[in-house]
């Protein structure tokens, strides 16, 4: 096997939980007062640790492109924080042969005030490159984000979109041996990810080592030979990205957390006492059995709840939020359009509501539910309880999707409204 | 980091648990040119979306003065203690207590104002308290530059002297240098240093000879008063820039002896609590 570009060899990260107080910072006063406290308390009440990564070794080879995948909370950020050197180890060892840069966050280090322009040589700097180096490669980096038209505006006037591109833009264009990726790819238009995901190939083809951290399955399976699984901060599978994608979908399945598309009440949540609660909920194709999170703006898309009930209820009503990022579309409620407001002890009812084709916008929508009785009490309301879906623009539809594809439509609908023209004839 | 592409042998970097202090002096030189960006972006920034700009600068100082003129000249009528009207004994002072009034609340405030960049990016740290310090100072020049005319007009020339005055710019740069990055790094752990800055600069205006002559202190305290850096910092200044004025040994010991001793510990505990920054910001 060729060189190790990582060595990670019994890595170990502890936070101290119980040292997080008043808002997770110390006042001079609980410092000055601690030993007081220490004097008249048992004495064993050591702070409670977590352990973050607990003994981790492993090694990349140069060249390799490397994802890590895991739950929240197991490690995954620790671990590149570590690699990146934000934070330090509580024991163990890493070496990294090669200039590291890191990409924990897009457009890290950009000042609002400053424009697009001197922002990429902040960026840029920040990143470890040389004014020589950005100067360089300055017209590439405007060229790739395709902002050139607002370079010398704050970036405080750029939509969100602009703000991510040309942040990506400027790590993109980096020359380092390492590369450490934390889920910027979640952010930006569809075109925009794909633009960042050939980028990345590219870097891969080229020899540089990366690694890449992702919820999404999707472009760990494209980008990444092999994958590392982190769970409760230590490795439990690290091989090729197939199987380990698998056994990643099965430690989620067990946990009774979130695959695409569907989300299902926890074994022993406190809601299953409620007079009724959501068993599950999921959002796929008319038609279709299989829950889906990706669909084109040409599809129709079908959310159904299932209801849980553990007493008669009267006036039972199932109301759902749909939101476009955080910014809510519309709520729509059952009692509207059905005349079913009652539900019998122990009867499990499915309640299924369809958005039609050509409605929403291209982008991230999430779908939350409230079960109450009308005007009475709210039966469940659980801010865990959200299914996401992805709309794209479909791009066979339209003549114009080039020019959809390359800005952001405004709106959070982007319905298929009747046009009519004709020859305005003045007599 | 040069353009060349692949160099034979690249870098190798080690992690471990302990901290080693080898290499840092070469990693802040590697990163030299991020310090001078960061300090860049500090001017850039300030007076961006303000009316005046830059003539904040120069209306800061000048409006203090007046206010300081008008209290302790001509109010409590002080005595100028030299061939120069009382205005000039005021800026004189002011001029290095703004530069580290500013200087050290800015660097004082700034691992906290950039805890984004620390939590997602690696950089030397000791880039973050020192960079304030850099714009303070230009702050310095400019009403130096303006104090220039205000000497001139009034036949100030000291002569030789003048070539002293470095001195003891530099002595008050190492001061808030030292005090920013202690503050800073006290700051990350305990949020009381908010209110304890602010509240140390109100009191040091007036601890401090800046509205007034160190000769109206009495001679048996003076060695206690020259305690405060500051006081052998100013009267040092007005010494390099006005007539008839004597140099005053006593305070020599505050001047030197506290800045230093300040850097040194200050650096030290930064340096021992900066790896744990990111953590707990």
């Amino acid at each position: 096997m060729e060189r190790a570009a990582i060595t990670v060899t019994n890595l170990t990260k502890k936070y101290r939980l119980g040292a997080r107080r008043t808002g997770g910072y110390l006042t001079l006063r609980d410092t000055l007062s601690r030993p007081l406290h220490q004097w008249f308390r048992a004495p064993a009440t050591a702070a409670r640790q977590l352990a973050a990564l607990q003994d981790i070794t492993f090694s990349v080879g140069e060249g390799e492109v490397l994802g890590i995948i895991g739950r929240n909370g197991s490690g995954k950020s620790t671990l590149l924080k570590i690699l990146s050197r934000i934070t330090h180890p509580d024991a163990g060892e890493v070496v990294l042969r090669g200039r590291v840069s890191a990409l924990l966050e897009v457009g890290t280090g950009f000042h609002p005030e400053l424009t697009g322009r001197e922002n990429i040589y902040l960026s840029g700097a920040m990143l470890g490159m040389t004014r020589r180096d950005i100067r360089a490669r300055f017209d590439e980096i405007v060229d790739f984000s395709g902002v050139e038209t607002f370079l010398d505006t704050p970036v405080k006037h750029f939509s969100s979109g602009m703000y991510v591109r040309l942040g990506f833009s400027v790590a993109a264009h980096l020359e380092t041996e390492i590369l450490l990726v934390d889920e910027v790819l979640a952010v930006g238009d569809l075109e925009f990810q794909r633009k960042c995901l050939g980028k990345m190939d590219q870097a891969a083809r080229s020899g540089r080592t990366s690694l890449l951290v992702s919820h999404n399955l999707g472009i760990i399976k494209s980008l990444c030979p092999r994958t590392l699984l982190l769970d409760k901060g230590s490795i439990v599978r690290y091989e090729e990205t197939e199987p380990v994608i698998r056994h990643y979908q099965q430690l989620v399945a067990a946990s009774g957390s979130l695959q695409p598309g569907h989300w299902s009440l926890p074994a022993d949540h406190p809601a299953s006492r409620s007079k009724a609660y959501l068993l599950d909920m999921t959002v796929r194709r008319p038609g279709e059995r299989q829950p889906q999170d990706s669909f084109l703006n040409s599809d129709a898309v079908t959310i159904s709840f299932t209801v849980q009930a553990t007493q008669r209820l009267q006036r039972f009503t199932l109301s759902m939020d749909l939101l476009r990022g955080h910014d809510p579309v519309l709520r729509s409620r059952q009692v509207d359009t059905t005349d079913r407001d009652t539900l019998d002890a122990g009867e499990q009812v499915v309640f299924e509501c369809t958005l039609p084709a050509w409605l929403l916008n291209a982008g991230n929508y999430s779908v939350r539910p409230i079960l109450s009785i009308h005007c009475v009490e709210t039966l469940f309301e659980d801010p865990d309880a959200v299914v996401s879906f992805r709309v794209a623009h479909d791009p066979s539809r339209s003549a114009y999707h080039q020019v959809l594809h390359e800005s952001n439509h405004p709106g959070a609908v982007f319905p298929s409204l009747s046009w009519t023209v004709y020859h305005n004839d003045p007599t | 980091m040069s353009m060349d592409g692949k160099t034979p042998s690249p870098p190798v970097t080690v992690i471990r648990a302990q901290q080693s202090l080898q290499g840092r002096w070469q990693e802040l030189f590697a990163y030299r040119e991020l310090f001078w960006v960061l300090a860049w972006r500090d001017i850039r920034v300030r007076y961006r979306q303000t009316v005046i700009g830059i003539l904040w600068s120069v209306l800061r100082p000048m409006l203090t003065m007046l206010i300081l003129t008008l209290v302790f000249g001509y109010f409590a009528k002080l005595p100028a203690g030299g061939s120069y009207p009382y205005l000039l004994l005021v800026f004189t002072g002011l001029l290095p207590w703004q530069f580290f009034a500013h200087g050290t609340a800015d660097s004082g405030n700034s691992l906290l104002d950039h805890s984004r960049l620390i939590t997602k990016i690696y950089f030397p740290r000791i880039f973050v308290p020192v960079s304030p310090v850099v714009s303070a100072f230009l702050d310095l020049l400019i009403s130096l530059l303006l104090l220039a005319p205000m000497l001139w007009w009034h036949g100030q020339w000291t002569g030789w002297r003048l070539l002293l005055l470095p001195v003891f710019l530099l002595l008050a740069i190492i001061l808030t240098i030292g005090a920013g990055t202690w503050l800073t790094a006290l700051h990350v752990k305990y949020r009381d240093v908010r209110y304890v800055i602010p509240f140390i600069l109100q009191i040091g205006l007036y601890l401090a000879p800046v509205g007034y002559d160190t000769d109206i202190i009495p001679a048996h305290l003076r060695w206690i008063y020259g305690l405060n850096p500051m006081v052998g910092i100013i009267d040092g200044f007005r010494w390099c820039l006005l007539e008839g004025r004597s140099f005053h040994p006593d305070f020599l010991p505050g001047m030197v002896a506290v800045p230093l001793l300040v850097t040194g510990l200050g650096l030290r505990y930064f340096q021992a609590t900066e790896r744990y920054f990111a953590d707990i910001l």
